[in-house]
Order: C-alpha cells, then sequence, then structure tokens
C-alpha cells in the first residue's frame, strides 16, 4: 500500500465543506435560539454613566438587554479570566464587567431578542451617556513612553561599541501598521444552557482553552461545560484567545436559561486583537570583508493599557546570521486599543521584514549580492544560545530559489531593469520560524471492521489538521484513508493544546504514532495467541501495520490480519490514548526556514506596483501533504503581498477609531494582485527534532515575504520604502 | 438601524406615487449601497420600495442614433451588452472596473448613478460629517482623507462620488432621463450630481419623489480612441484614488474632438471644457496631454493624506490620453497598466 504521508492527498472535509455539510460556530441552529446583538462603546476611554435601554426593549421581539449593571454574576479575580495564551503581566479583559471603557468598540450591551434583525435595530435605540477621558491611540505620538521587557535573547560583546567601529554600517528605521486578520468566518457563538450545564459552540483555536476560561470566568466545573468548534473559516491567531462574544453568549444563556447565539458583524472583529504596529530599528556593522560584527535590532511595539502583549520580533537575527556583537531590546507604548495579539508568524513577520531589509540595505553599501551576503554570515550554529540546529537547510533554501528564480541574471544596479513603462526589481529575503511541539493527546479505536476514529481536542482552523491527522493514522494502521474519522474540536476529546505557533501537525502525528503503537502492541498480543501463531515470537516493533495486516517486518508472509486478530478474542474495538513526547532537551535549536525571491514590476509613472513573480523555498523538515502544505505557503505568500503592499488598519487618533473596519476598505490582496508563486520544499530530512521529523508550516509562509518585495522595489525604483504598506504615494514623488 | 417595510412597485407611476406619498420611503434597485447604509445606521428609510422588477431593463437604440438604457439593467448586463461593447467600449470598461462580479450583476444602472460616497467618516456615525449630519462638521479635511476629493471641495465637505461608469457617462455627454409627480424630465448627467458647497447632504439634483428611469447616449460613443484608467491601492475590486475617461476623435495625429473626465476626485465625475477645447486641433501628444491636464487640475488642493493625487491625475490623464490615441484601452483584465 502506498503511504499517504508526504501524499498530495485532497482534504478529507473538502466535501462537507464546499456543499455546507460542514457547520460553523453561528451555525448551529437549536429551538428557541436567541440572537445576540452587540451594542460598542463609542468612545475610545471612559465610563459609562447611563445607560438608557427602554427604547431597545420596545422593540418587537426584544427579550432583554443586558449591560454591566444587571448581567449574570462573573468572576471577579484576573486568574479567572487568564486563559492559555493570556499575556503573562496585566489583567485580561472582562466582557461587560463594570462600567470601565478601555477601547473603542468595546462591548457595552447585549440586546437579546427572538431573531437577529430585531436585536439588531433595538442595539441602535440603546442610549448610552459617557464620561470621556482623554485617550492615546498614536503610536508614534507615544514612542516616548516606550518601556522595556524582558526578551529572551540576551546581549553579546558591545554592539554599541562594534557598531561605532565597523567598516560598512546601516542604520534604519523601518515601520509595520497596525494589521487585523479579517478571517471569512465572523465571530460567533452559540450558547446552549441545559440546567446547569452549558454546550457551546465557539469560534476558536482551542476548544479546551475556551472550556477553562468559561469554567474560571463563570465558576463552573469542568464536566459542566462543553465547548465545540469543528470547523473555523479561518483563525489566523484571532481565535487564539477568547474572544469577548463567548463570553456574551453564555452571559445572554445563563440570563434568560435559553440558547442564546452571538455573531459579531465584521466592524465589531476590529475591536479584537490585531497585529501590533511596531517601529524596528536595526543597526549592523560590517567589516570590509562583509562579515557582521554589530547587530542590534529594537522593537517598539502596541499593546493595550491593561495586558503586556508582546513576540519575539528581535531575536531572528540570532538565528540567521552569525554577529560577535549583538543587542536586541523590546519595548512597549500602552495605547487605550484591545490588546494585541498573535497573528499569523507574530513577531517574525514583522521583526524578519526589519532585519531582511537591512540587511538588504547593509549588502547595497557593501556592494555584494544579497544572498552572498547572508551566505557569508549564514550561522550553522544558534547564536544566543550557542547550539546546533537539529536541522537547516537554509542554504538549499537559497541555493533552489535562486535557481528557480534565475537570479543570477540579475543586474544589482538599481533601475537597470525595465520593461516598457515598467520598472523590474528583483529582491530577496530569509524566512525563519520555529518548529515547535506541544503535549498533545490522540486518542484512537479500532473497530473489527477496520475502521478506526482518532480523536483529540485539536481546531482545525482551515490548515488541513482533519487530512494529515487521517493520512497519518492510515499509515500508522495499515487502513486506507477512507477508514479512518478524524474527531476534533471537542473540548471533551483527550488534551490538546490551542492550534497556534505551527505546532499542531508535529504535536498531533507523533501522538498518533505513540498511540498507533500501542494499538499495533494489543493487536499483536492478540496475533500472538492465535492457533500457529506466525508472529508467534514478534515484538512490537518487529512488526508493522500495513494493508489490514499485522506484518512480520522480517518476513512479510508472516502476516496475521487485523480482523482475524480481533476476531480471535472476539475482540470488538481497541481503544488506546498516548501523548506525544515533547523533548525538553536544550542541546538543539530547532527552526523552519526559508528563501523567498520576488519579482516586481512598479509603473516608473504612476508607481503601481505588481509583484509578478515570487519564489518561496522552504525547508521545515518533513512534508506531510504536499497539496495542505503547498496551499499553506502560498496563503502565506499572498498575505505576504499584502502585508507588504495593502494592509493597514487606519486610525483616527482624534476620535481613537478606527476608520476602515471593513473589507472593501482594509485592503488585502485579490486575484488580479497575484501571478506566479511556486513554492519549493527542500528535502531535509530530521530525526532529532521528533520521531516523524515534522516542523510544522503554518507561520513560515509570510515570514521574509514582504522584505523580498520591498527589497525588490528598491531594486526597481532606488527607492527604499521602509514604512508599510508600500503604496504609489510612497515610490513615486507626484508633487 | 431602523426597520422598514417593503413594498414593489407595479409600474414606474405607482413607484412615484408611493414616494410622493411618504417622505421617509426610499427606493431600493441592486441594494449594494442602500443596505449598507441602513445596516450602518447612516439612512433609515421606514418604507423601502423595490423597483428592481420595473420594466426597464432593455438597451435599445435611439432615433437620434444613440442608445437608451433602462435604469433596471444591471451594471454586468450594461458593460457586456453588444450594442455598449461595440458603441460605447469606454463605458464597458469603466463599469468592468468597478466592484467585484458578484456586486456588479446586483447593481442596477439607476443605483449607480444615486450611490453615495464612500467617505470613511460618513460611514461611521460616531464622528462628526456635514453630509450625514448638517452642520456637525466635516471630519476628513483633517482626518483620514486618502481617499478623498481635491476637486470643487468646500469647506463642509470634500467627499468624492465613487461610481466609475458615471465617469464614463460624463465624458460621453449622456443624458439622465427621470419622472416624477410633475411629469418627467432630462437632466444632463454633467448637472445630475452636485458640488458640495454648503448643502454636502444634497448628493445630486434628482428630487426626493423623483425616479430615473433611463440613461440616454447621444450617438458619438469614440469607440475608436478611448481608455478608462482606474489607480486604485490594488489592482482590481478597490474605489479609484483618480480614475480617467478618455476619448478621442482622431483625424491621423490630430485631435478633432475630445472628452476628458476624472473620477475619484470630486464629488462628481470632474470635466472642464477648457480642457477639452485646448486638445482639439493639436496634435495628440504629450504636450498636448500636459495642457490639458493642466487645464482640468486647475485649483486642485490636497488635504493631507490625499495630496499626491494631484500630482498622480496629471500623469494618469496624460496616460489615459495615450493610450486613448494609441488605440490600446486599459482593460480591467490586463492585470498591469499599459
Ligand atoms: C464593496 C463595494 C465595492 C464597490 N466598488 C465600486 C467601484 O469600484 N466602482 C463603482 O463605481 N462602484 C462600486 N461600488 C458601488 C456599486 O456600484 C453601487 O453600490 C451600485 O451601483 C448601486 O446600485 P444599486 O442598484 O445596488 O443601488 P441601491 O443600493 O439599490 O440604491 C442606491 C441608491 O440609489 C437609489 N436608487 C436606485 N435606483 C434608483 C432609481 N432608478 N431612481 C432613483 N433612485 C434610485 C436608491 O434609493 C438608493 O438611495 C461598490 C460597492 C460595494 C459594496
Ligand atoms: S468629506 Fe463630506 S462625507 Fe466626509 S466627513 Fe466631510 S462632510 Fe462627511
Amino acid at each position: 500500500m502506498a503511504s499517504y504521508i508526504g501524499s498530495a492527498t485532497s482534504r478529507i472535509d473538502g466535501r462537507a465543506k464546499v456543499t455546507g455539510e460542514a457547520r460553523y460556530a453561528g451555525e448551529f441552529n437549536v429551538p428557541g435560539l436567541v440572537h445576540g446583538y452587540v451594542v460598542e462603546s463609542a468612545i475610545p476611554k471612559g465610563r459609562v454613566v447611563g445607560i438608557d435601554t427602554s427604547g431597545a426593549l420596545e422593540v418587537d421581539g426584544v427579550i432583554d438587554v443586558l449591560t454591566h449593571r444587571n448581567r449574570p454574576p462573573m468572576a471577579d479575580n484576573d486568574d479567572a479570566y487568564k486563559d492559555e495564551v493570556a499575556t503573562e503581566k496585566g489583567s485580561p479583559y472582562r466582557p461587560l464587567y463594570d462600567d470601565r471603557i478601555l477601547f473603542g468598540g468595546q462591548p457595552l450591551a447585549l440586546v437579546l431578542a427572538e431573531d437577529w434583525e430585531s436585536a439588531r435595530v433595538a442595539a441602535s435605540r440603546v442610549r448610552i451617556e459617557y464620561q470621556k477621558e482623554p485617550h492615546v491611540t498614536d503610536l508614534h505620538a507615544q514612542r516616548d513612553t516606550a518601556f522595556a521587557i524582558d526578551t529572551p535573547e540576551k546581549p553579546r560583546g558591545d554592539a554599541g561599541k562594534a557598531f561605532a567601529s565597523a567598516a560598512v554600517r546601516h542604520v534604519a528605521e523601518y515601520f509595520i501598521p497596525t494589521e487585523h486578520h479579517n478571517p471569512m468566518e465572523l465571530f460567533a457563538s452559540t450558547a446552549i444552557w441545559d440546567d446547569g450545564r452549558l454546550t457551546v459552540y465557539d469560534k476558536t483555536q482551542g476548544v479546551q482553552n475556551v472550556q477553562k476560561y468559561l469554567c474560571g470566568v463563570f465558576k463552573m466545573k469542568p464536566d459542566e461545560v462543553r465547548v465545540l468548534g469543528p470547523y473555523m473559516g479561518g483563525g489566523f491567531g484571532a481565535g487564539l484567545r477568547p474572544q469577548y462574544q463567548v463570553v456574551l453568549a453564555v452571559l445572554g444563556a445563563r440570563a434568560l436559561k435559553r440558547p442564546v447565539r452571538v455573531m459579531l458583524t465584521r466592524a465589531q472583529m476590529y475591536a479584537l486583537g490585531y497585529r501590533p504596529a511596531s517601529i524596528e530599528r536595526l543597526a549592523l556593522g560590517a567589516n570590509s570583508g562583509g562579515t557582521l560584527d554589530a547587530m542590534t535590532h529594537e522593537a517598539i511595539a502596541v499593546t493595550s493599557q491593561f495586558e503586556e502583549f508582546a513576540r519575539n520580533d528581535t531575536g531572528w537575527g540570532n538565528l540567521l546570521y552569525k554577529s560577535p556583537n549583538a543587542k536586541f531590546e523590546h519595548r512597549l507604548v500602552k495605547l487605550d486599543l484591545p490588546t494585541s495579539c498573535d497573528m499569523r508568524a507574530p513577531g517574525a513577520a514583522t521583526g524578519v521584514y526589519a532585519l531582511e531589509c537591512a540587511m538588504d540595505e547593509l549588502a547595497i553599501a557593501l556592494n555584494t549580492d544579497p544572498v552572498q551576503l547572508r551566505l557569508q554570515c549564514y550561522s550553522e550554529r544558534h547564536q544566543g544560545e550557542d547550539v546546533p540546529y537539529t536541522s537547516k537547510q537554509l542554504r538549499e533554501c537559497y541555493r533552489q530559489g535562486a535557481a528557480e528564480f534565475g537570479w543570477d541574471k540579475r543586474n544589482p544596479q538599481p533601475r537597470s531593469m525595465r520593461e516598457g513603462s515598467e520598472l523590474v526589481g528583483w529582491g530577496m529575503a530569509s524566512g525563519v520560524w520555529e518548529a515547535l511541539q506541544m503535549p498533545a493527546t490522540v486518542r484512537i479505536v479500532l473497530t473489527a471492521n477496520g475502521h478506526a476514529e482518532v480523536a483529540t481536542a485539536a481546531s482545525d482552523i482551515g490548515t488541513g489538521t482533519y487530512t494529515i491527522m487521517a493520512q497519518v493514522a492510515a499509515d500508522m494502521l495499515g487502513l486506507p484513508i477512507d477508514n479512518i474519522s478524524v474527531k476534533l474540536g471537542d473540548s471533551t476529546l483527550p488534551q490538546c493544546p490551542v492550534e497556534g505557533g505551527s505546532w499542531i501537525a508535529s504535536s498531533v502525528c507523533n501522538a498518533i504514532a505513540n498511540t498507533a503503537r500501542e494499538v499495533r502492541g494489543d493487536l499483536l498480543k492478540l496475533a500472538r495467541r492465535m492457533k500457529d501463531s506466525p508472529l508467534a515470537d514478534a515484538g512490537v516493533d518487529d512488526v508493522a501495520l500495513t494493508d489490514g495486516k499485522i506484518v512480520s517486518k522480517r518476513d512479510a508472509n508472516r502476516a496475521v490480519s487485523i480482523a482475524s486478530a480481533m476476531l480471535s478474542d472476539n475482540a470488538e474495538r481497541i481503544t488506546r490514548e498516548e501523548t506525544n513526547k515533547v523533548a525538553e532537551d536544550k542541546s538543539h535549536a530547532r527552526n523552519v526556514h526559508s528563501a523567498i525571491f520576488a519579482e516586481v514590476k512598479v509603473d516608473e509613472e504612476l508607481g503601481v506596483i505588481r509583484v509578478t513573480r515570487l519564489v518561496n523555498a522552504v525547508a521545515a523538515g518533513r512534508i506531510l501533504n504536499l497539496k495542505t502544505a503547498h496551499s499553506q505557503v502560498m496563503g502565506g505568500v499572498v498575505w505576504g503581498i499584502g502585508m507588504a503592499l495593502h494592509e493597514e488598519t487606519l486610525f483616527d487618533h482624534r476620535f481613537g477609531r478606527v476608520m476602515n473596519a471593513n473589507i472593501a476598505e482594509y485592503h488585502v490582496p485579490v486575484n488580479a494582485d497575484v501571478h506566479d508563486i511556486k513554492v519549493i520544499f527542500v528535502d531535509e530530512p530530521d530525526e532529532t527534532v521528533n520521531p516523524l521529523g515534522i516542523k510544522g508550516l503554518g507561520e513560515i509562509g509570510i515570514v521574509g515575504v514582504a522584505a523580498a518585495i520591498a527589497n525588490a522595489v528598491y531594486h526597481a525604483t532606488g527607492k527604499r520604502v521602509r514604512d508599510l504598506p508600500i503604496t504609489l504615494d510612497k515610490v513615486v514623488q507626484f508633487n | 438601524m431602523t426597520p422598514f417595510q417593503y413594498a414593489r412597485a407595479n409600474d414606474v407611476a405607482d413607484a412615484i406615487k408611493q414616494i410622493a406619498t411618504d417622505p421617509s420611503a426610499k427606493f431600493i434597485a441592486g441594494g449594494t449601497n442602500l443596505i449598507d447604509l441602513i445596516k450602518y445606521d447612516v439612512e433609515g428609510p421606514t418604507r423601502l420600495i423595490d423597483i428592481s422588477h420595473l420594466p426597464l431593463r432593455s438597451v435599445e437604440p435611439t432615433a437620434a442614433g444613440g442608445v437608451l438604457i433602462g435604469a433596471m439593467v444591471p451594471n454586468t448586463d450594461l458593460a457586456y451588452h453588444p450594442l455598449i461593447e461595440q458603441r460605447y467600449p469606454l463605458l464597458a470598461r469603466a463599469i468592468m472596473s468597478g466592484a467585484s462580479q458578484q456586486l456588479r450583476n446586483m447593481a442596477s444602472t439607476g443605483g449607480n448613478l444615486v450611490q453615495r460616497t464612500r467617505c470613511f467618516y460618513f460611514y461611521d456615525t460616531t464622528t462628526p460629517c456635514n453630509k450625514r449630519e448638517p452642520g456637525s462638521g466635516c471630519s476628513a479635511i483633517d482626518g483620514v482623507n486618502r481617499i478623498n476629493a481635491i476637486l470643487g471641495t468646500s469647506e463642509a465637505c470634500i467627499a468624492t462620488h465613487p461610481s466609475d461608469m458615471c465617469v464614463a457617462l460624463a465624458a460621453l455627454e449622456a443624458a439622465v432621463h427621470v419622472a416624477g409627480p410633475a411629469g418627467t424630465r432630462t437632466i444632463a448627467l454633467a448637472d445630475f450630481h452636485r458640488l458640495p458647497g454648503n448643502t454636502p447632504q444634497r448628493d445630486t439634483n434628482l428630487e426626493p419623489d423623483e425616479i430615473i428611469t433611463a440613461i440616454e447616449l447621444p450617438s458619438k460613443g469614440f469607440s475608436a480612441n478611448y481608455s478608462y484608467l482606474k489607480i486604485r491601492d490594488r489592482l482590481s475590486y478597490a474605489f479609484a484614488l483618480v480614475s480617467v475617461a478618455a476619448a478621442l476623435e482622431l483625424d491621423g495625429d490630430t485631435i478633432k474632438d475630445a472628452r476628458l473626465a476624472l473620477g475619484g476626485v470630486a464629488h462628481k465625475p470632474w470635466r472642464s471644457s477648457a480642457a477639452e477645447t485646448v486638445l482639439r486641433g493639436e496634435r495628440a501628444d504629450a504636450s498636448a496631454f500636459a495642457r490639458a491636464a493642466d487645464i482640468l487640475l486647475h485649483g486642485a488642493k490636497g488635504y493631507g493624506h490625499n495630496n499626491f493625487k494631484i500630482g498622480l491625475a496629471r500623469r494618469a490623464i496624460m496616460r489615459t490620453l495615450g493610450q486613448a490615441a494609441r488605440g490600446t484601452p486599459q482593460s480591467n483584465s490586463d492585470k498591469k497598466i499599459r
């Protein structure tokens, strides 16, 4: 039987999704469902002095309006609100808790009605009286208030001194604006209250995280709360932390003792988390030979007034480049906004953008080819920890990416290549992310008819988790993939962390392998007990499960069918649950890498930019499914195009409000913006990272893409734009 | 959001009767703009009169050699109509550059004319906006105004009219047929949309109880030398930062007749007869185009974020006129600027 692992298997949930059979959190209809509509704060900071709900209550179909004054009880301590992904420092936001307004768009009331439209009509009749307080929402205006936080990367040598005496220097500031995730699916929760027990359908990347959170917030026992989220229409990090609508839905359900759904509007989703705007300063010093002497990376990023969210923006240089002197600093600015949060490749998308643009600028200052500079500075060891990598095929990424792209034909001179009215530019960048693993438990139930159910509380946020799990289980159990069913997104299933950080594939697949080994052991026990068993003297690692049989690895003729082994003992099912082993081992660095090569064409007069060609060569350990992996990286690349050219949450700081809170005006790339994207997976066998050699792919696709495009824009136009997004007015001086 | 009653109009007369008797009623055609406005609480009609089924769906040649387009013709049907594709390709291209396929399928010809501005503040009821709430102030003048106007603005409002179709209609000198309680009348497209002045709340000169029944195109379609170029922040599905409709009638190298209109820069499609006059009789070259651009952009004023539009518009005008002169019109399926 051919192996499923590594093949381009189509999504096993594809049919359910395109036929609408797959149901999302806002699509679970139950009799008597009540619809909740959120009334948000019109001001970014202050207090609620009065709420007049009388007009809303007069609307036909309205049942009640909940506010901080009349809501059911909630926990009153921070710990209860700290979910798995909560920031270490700070007090998590408590929805509908009290009269304080911490950010614009904060929910202040929940209208509950028999139908969605009535709730919405009534919501616009809720009158709120505010006491305003002065607010701040502008990172640039507040940068002087930035305070440093601990970063994992420690300084080395004296970066300041080394920079000052370096033969060639580059120093600059880069800026990445606030970005929002904008998943297609709107955030929604359906809470069903049944005599003290709660079932919640939620749009989340972690059903168990939400379950624990709700137990804390509502002081309920674990077995009283069940959270389900079988499908997700995009998460990208926005669904890592429980979002406020789930609290509101439960409040409504508890208040009315009826099932309640709360679905946010697109505009309301701009008051959830976001990728923090950040100012990134890079100071690189090189000796005349073209190797780094000094590397300083400082970031100033946005968080809320009440929590300190930060990700590693500045440490990536330690993974990519040797430099005897290095310094990293991460500072935060507190603004009157919701807490920033993870968004695809948090920290790296922004930090590596700045780093890889700076490296490009240094290459120009050194008059060296950008790929060559990276090879000269290439690090075989994690510079901070001084340990080797479990594997690092980044050199191959550069080589294969460059070859596919045709990099050797590049004329290094800016503005040297043109085609009609367009300037042509070629740029490149590196990408890097972590290969993480978290403990996850998988249950396998093998039935005598040769079917297996594989279950864990993971979420498939659209990446293909259902499919890769079925592939791995099919291979490990020796069954056709159609005989495997995968159950996810239910908090009552075996333990699994939130779906983030690119760790789910490695975690759950290694757990499947461990569980399958136990199942195999059980089957072998049965087989060995059979009369004249050909496997009588075999141990569990001497046999494999193949084609529905337990087969000796040494002699394929010695085999027992799974069905007959189970029948011999009248075993109807074998159930096993195992966890992956997460190495505590600090002797290696675990990372995925990529090299991105981009071609842009820029209309010389009009400044219109097109990314006409892009190659992303990725080394990410074992690729489980070529099809979903390809989609995953391609999606990351498209997002990178958006980051480079389009995405920006526009604020009016006078009002502390987002002005383009809709997907007509918050631009992401459309088909016309996307041309040729080539994804290469560089072979990277790795038995050290984990038994299956899986490194994960969720984030790496976007990392470095914006830098490659920005570098290409420079090469095309001779104009260095460091503030994203690169819009036409930034590349051409019009007036 | 305000709840509304829904009623279908049986015919044009019925539509007029219904709207005339209820000042808080509104027509709904494709609904692609009005429904959003209702959801954002920007507009709150208590009655929607559905005119989408009225028999105003034909595209017919007129006795005068032009074409009469029913107000309910969907944008897509109009763009693909053989009469339009062949004789008025400028209009077809302008329509195709707007919105998305799904929106164009729903959007009507009449509704496209009456669609409202995309100014961010207009849609955010927590902020002052003279167009939404006369006298409350204009947040855009000192605010996020990348998409706002540079021409024909007033201290009260710097909004733009967002339509692409209307820019082509302006260049083609279309006329709008309307009907009301007092009978029918025809409004030149140039007079249909207003400048904001002190009454930014009024976008057009259509009376509240009037219905658009048709758009009439005169015979001249400039089908040989035309182009519609739309510059925006992504290559499709975005409103124009600046758009240009250019149409030329050439005699060899010499311009016999010219039409030039801008979108995305003013409260109405922006035209100037002087800019077109200066082109007539000239050679179709860069220096003539530059002179026309200077005239058309005379008095342009930026408000901060949109300062770049002035220079961008100038270059876009020159490019578009060049495309028109060469007979290589921009196409929305190009994925590049020609
Ligand atoms: C996301 C998005 C992107 C868009 N992008 C573009 C773009 O790039 N370029 C572009 O040009 N447009 C764009 N549009 C706008 C779109 O073209 C308009 O919404 C559409 O043309 C309006 O037509 P409708 O029939 O749907 O009007 P409706 O929404 O039904 O009505 C709009 C207004 O017109 C009035 N009305 C309708 N018909 C008549 C009539 N016959 N007589 C009198 N009054 C009438 C209605 O009462 C209402 O006030 C976009 C819209 C959206 C939502
Ligand atoms: S420009 Fe016009 S629409 Fe925009 S805020 Fe000012 S008054 Fe309102």
